[in-house]
């Protein structure tokens, strides 16, 4: 399940088929066209590729497509309301705070911050900073992203 | 006359605000295109060898190659400056320079075509050291240049290029010190501003000779100009830029993988896109300028700087397309930052084999203060000058006068920055922290904590030209034609605004082309701190021409004088009698109307960033930790506040303030081979580890455009790496001259002091 869709591969060398060692990064971005989930190591250092597994938040570039069977992953296009379209609070605290420079991290950043929210929804300020310590952020929004996570959280609650 | 601004100051979404937290937009490498190939690079192992044989032709029968180019094949199209570098050469200058391209139908096919070239090297002996390439019977780079040096001109600024500070008797200046001091400092460490997003580029080739280019570039104006002077001007070249996922101004040339993709793409007949990995991106794109220099200060009791003499070495990799322009900008703003008369200060580029220097945020500046900083602070030390005095009396006053990087001399018709300076001081409790030179402001057994200053400031917020379109049609909506990207500061959005307040219009009415260079004007792009000033200006005199035009076109209809006329919210109105009002659409339904703008260079004026760092030294593991930073300046009126946060924040990554700490990139001197060149072993900073940052930003009316606004963005990470020093050096009570502090420096440093008496700048 992907954003909440059935999606099924077959495993092989076909064209048609994904290889043992293709990354979910890569069947997201070239095969679903899932192309909000950015790259930028490719090498599980930075967070960039960050979905949620299940829940969790998982590096793509790091995960083996064929270990996704029966699991159901999340990307940042899968976080608006599948029925309204409305924005995630997390992305609409983005926006407030202006949480973005260039904008490359960001959905890894935001996929970080749900998977943490999901698992504690009143974080302290302390526990936001551990929570994103995997995420590279080379424009220095850490400060606006900490406040859009708080935000976040609060306005949850 | 104080007009309340319905836009400008006020937090506004970002247009692309939606775009980007729905993962929306598109970078270059979320484009999808019919056909497309990949293009990938063999690359050499060596940093310094002859290609004695190259055979390609196992790589050319693997299928779904559709390309294979060595140096035999491709046209020879030089670049840099001088354009002394061909796209792929039969010598190879360093680990990891272009042996050869492929072009594949996919990315696998073409790694796997790589491993089929087979090479033949001629391994011939390399030179990794600045100081070493200058001395005689070194292995020389490139034949032409004389002793590893690269001539200084660059041509874009004129015959009068600065190539140094020459002005006054430096006898005499040394004759009426106090104090006279010498140093040599270097800031050698090579960080890399490491934009998340890789370089890439997408590239077709039409026969006979039409080039359309999709690049992650900012400035695809100056893109489509340095390219052009690659691969011919006779060749019909279109640039469509994109949204760039970070630059720090390293993508402001991209020459090279752009020139590689046009060359497969001639070749194989299909678009062809490239994207360096993360591992090439480090290893072989461009790098900052290395720095050292050594210099000789006559300062007063009073913190006059009589005279400044000495040489500033810059190292520049195997090339640069813009290390002369550095070279000169930064010659410029070191008299921004010190009121001196009596100048002898030289330069001189030396080439090793090692990957390019680029341009970087800091530009030039950043560099030569992190080398020359250290040695001033001798001075002030001996004299037993607080360097925040030093600073607010030596950095420009209106009036003062400068060379700037074209050779002429400009006076300066800016504020005076000392109340933001002082604003700072205060907010940081400078004068309660400063202790001395060389005094920690505490101790808490092993912990010492201690703090600097630094300062930077560029006249380049007025530099080079813009141009802009502003398109009205009558039915109350306005576009913005720009050839600029968005990279990060958000200041396609602010175009808008700027508009809407010139217009009247409510923001959701503007919109802005893409910066694709077949439609939009010139412009020299988002560098510098360009952004506010000059590009601003140029979107402002556009609207302005555009509701000129509307008006001339109303006022026959309203039976009034274009004067007296005015516009909001699509209505145009009598200002003494707002009830005779016709709407746009009154002019013609059948009308656009075109207004255009320009902004011509302004070297009078400049920005000013001032930053104050507190450290924590563990003097038992050697340890700094950053706990405060101060960033102090004044932008004029603030535009977007949440983007000048962003910007002023940034002064810790991007190879700024964390290039003092520790960020360097490790070269083996041996094989020259980069060491950390991928995000695990290169260092950068986690939000686990977050100093205080506080940000002082006045908002004085300064003599820009309408909105007296200038750009602040740029020099943000470039005034720190100084401040960091001195603040470390206060710390442990020992001056530290190199970069980054790391915990083996601290240390070595703390020996010195404990094995014996404590020296001067190394
Ligand atoms: S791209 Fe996956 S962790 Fe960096
Ligand atoms: S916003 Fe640019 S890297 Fe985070």
């Amino acid at each position: 399940m992907v954003n909440g869709s059935e999606v099924d591969f077959g495993i092989g060398t076909e064209e048609h088929q994904v290889p043992p060692s293709e990354t979910l990064a890569d069947t997201l971005r070239e095969r679903l066209g899932l192309t909000g989930t950015k790259v930028t190591c490719d090498n599980g250092a930075c967070g960039t590729c960050t979905v949620l597994m299940d829940g969790k938040a998982v590096l793509s570039c790091m995960t083996l497509t064929v270990e996704c069977g029966g699991r159901r992953v999340v990307t940042i296009e899968g976080l608006r309301d599948p029925l309204t379209g409305a924005l995630d609070p997390i992305q609409q605290a983005f926006i407030d705070e202006g949480a973005f420079q260039c904008g490359f991290c960001t959905p890894g950043i935001i996929m970080s911050a749900k998977a943490l929210l999901l698992e504690n929804g009143a974080p302290t300020e302390e526990e936001v900073k551990e929570g994103l310590s995997g995420n590279f952020c080379r424009c220095i929004t850490h400060y606006q992203v900490v406040r859009a996570v708080m935000a976040a959280a609060q306005g949850g609650e | 006359m104080a007009k309340e601004y319905r836009y400008i100051g006020k937090k506004v979404p970002r247009r692309d605000a939606v775009d980007i937290v729905t993962g929306a937009v598109n970078y270059l490498d979320d484009l999808r295109m019919a056909k497309l190939l990949y293009g990938k690079v063999l690359r050499s192992p060596h940093p310094h060898a002859l290609i004695k044989n190259i055979d390609k032709s196992r790589a050319e029968k693997l299928e779904g190659v559709k390309a294979v180019l060595t140096w035999e094949d491709v046209p020879d199209w030089r670049g840099g400056t001088p354009g002394m570098t061909r796209i792929l050469d039969r010598k190879v200058r360093f680990v990891g320079d272009a042996v050869a391209l492929v072009a594949a139908t996919t990315e696998e096919i073409a790694l796997a075509a790589l491993r089929l070239i087979d090479v033949e090297y001629e391994v011939l002996p390399a030179v990794l050291d600045i100081e070493e390439a200058i001395k005689p019977g070194a292995p020389l780079v490139y034949d032409e240049f004389e002793g590893n040096i690269v001539p200084p001109e660059f041509p874009l600024f004129g015959p009068g290029c600065l190539t140094g500070v020459s002005m006054g008797d430096v006898a005499q200046g040394f004759d009426e010190a106090d104090v006279v001091v010498e140093g040599t400092c270097g800031y050698q460490n090579l960080p890399n501003a490491i934009p998340p997003e890789p370089p890439g580029v997408i590239a077709l080739w039409e026969e006979p000779q039409r080039v359309t280019i999709w690049a992650s570039t900012q400035a695809p104006a100056v893109d489509r100009m340095i390219l052009a002077g690659v691969i011919g001007w006779e060749v019909d070249l279109k640039v469509l830029g994109h949204p760039v996922g970070g630059s720090f101004g390293t993508k402001i040339v991209v020459w090279q993988l752009e020139s590689f993709a046009c060359a497969l793409s001639k070749a194989s007949g299909m678009p062809v896109k490239m994207v360096l990995s993360k591992e090439e991106h480090l290893a072989t794109f461009v790098l900052r300028p290395e720095s050292r220099m050594n210099a000789k200060v006559g300062m007063k009791r009073d913190g006059t700087v009589t005279a400044v003499s000495g040489t500033w070495l810059v190292g520049t990799g195997n090339h640069s397309t813009t290390t002369q322009a550095q070279i000169a900008v930064g010659c410029g703003e070191i008299q921004l930052m010190t009121r001196c008369r009596n100048w002898d200060l030289k330069s001189a580029i030396v080439c090793t084999n090692r990957n390019a220097s680029g341009s970087v945020r800091g530009f030039g500046g950043q560099e030569l203060k992190c080398a020359f900083v250290p040695i001033l602070c001798l001075a002030m030390e001996k004299l037993g000058i607080d360097p925040l005095d030093f600073i607010k009396k030596n950095f420009i006053k209106p009036g003062d006068g400068y060379f700037w990087r074209d050779g002429s001399w400009y006076q300066y018709r800016g504020i005076d920055y000392s109340p933001a300076m002082d604003q700072g001081a205060e907010r940081f409790g400078w004068r309660d922290k400063w202790r001395g030179w060389l005094r920690p402001s505490s101790v808490n057994g092993p912990l010492r904590r201690g703090v600097g200053v630094g300062v930077h400031g560029n006249a380049d917020i007025g530099e080079d030209v813009s141009e802009a379109y502003l398109r009205l049609t009558t039915d109350g909506t306005a576009t913005l034609f720009s050839c600029v990207t968005e990279h990060g500061t958000g200041q396609r959005s602010n175009y808008l605004k700027m508009i809407a307040e010139v217009l009247g219009l409510p923001l959701e009415k503007i919109s802005i082309s893409p910066s694709d260079s077949t439609i939009t004007p010139f412009d020299f792009g988002p560098v510098g701190s360009r952004g506010t000033y000059a590009i601003g200006s140029a979107a402002i005199a556009a609207a302005e021409d555009a509701r000129r035009k509307l008006l001339e076109l109303a006022a026959p209809l309203l039976d009034a004088g274009v004067e007296d006329l005015d516009t909001e919210d699509g209505m145009i109105f009598v200002k003494a009698d707002p009830d005779r009002c016709l709407p746009w659409i009154a002019v013609g339904h059948d009308r656009t109307i075109l207004g255009y703008g320009r902004f011509e260079p302004d070297f009078t004026l400049a920005n000013c960033m001032t930053t104050f760092v507190e450290v924590e030294v563990d003097t038992e593991t050697g340890k700094v930790t950053l706990l405060e930073v101060v960033n102090a300046t004044d932008a004029g009126k603030i535009i977007d506040p949440p983007g000048l946060e962003g910007q002023l924040n940034g002064c810790l990554g991007a190879a700024g303030i964390d290039s003092a700490l520790f960020e360097e990139t490790i070269v083996d001197r041996g094989t020259g081979r980069i060491l950390n060149a991928n995000l695990l072993d290169y260092k950068w900073r986690t939000f686990a580890e977050l100093p205080v940052i506080k940000n002082v930003v006045l908002e004085s009316a300064i003599s820009s455009h309408r909105f007296r606004a200038v750009g602040v963005g740029e020099v943000s990470t470039a005034a720190g790496p100084t401040a960091i020093l001195m603040a470390v050096s206060n710390a442990i009570g020992v001056w530290l001259v190199e970069y980054p502090v790391t915990p083996e420096r601290v240390l070595a440093a703390l020996n010195r002091v404990a094995g014996g008496p404590q020296g001067g700048a190394a």
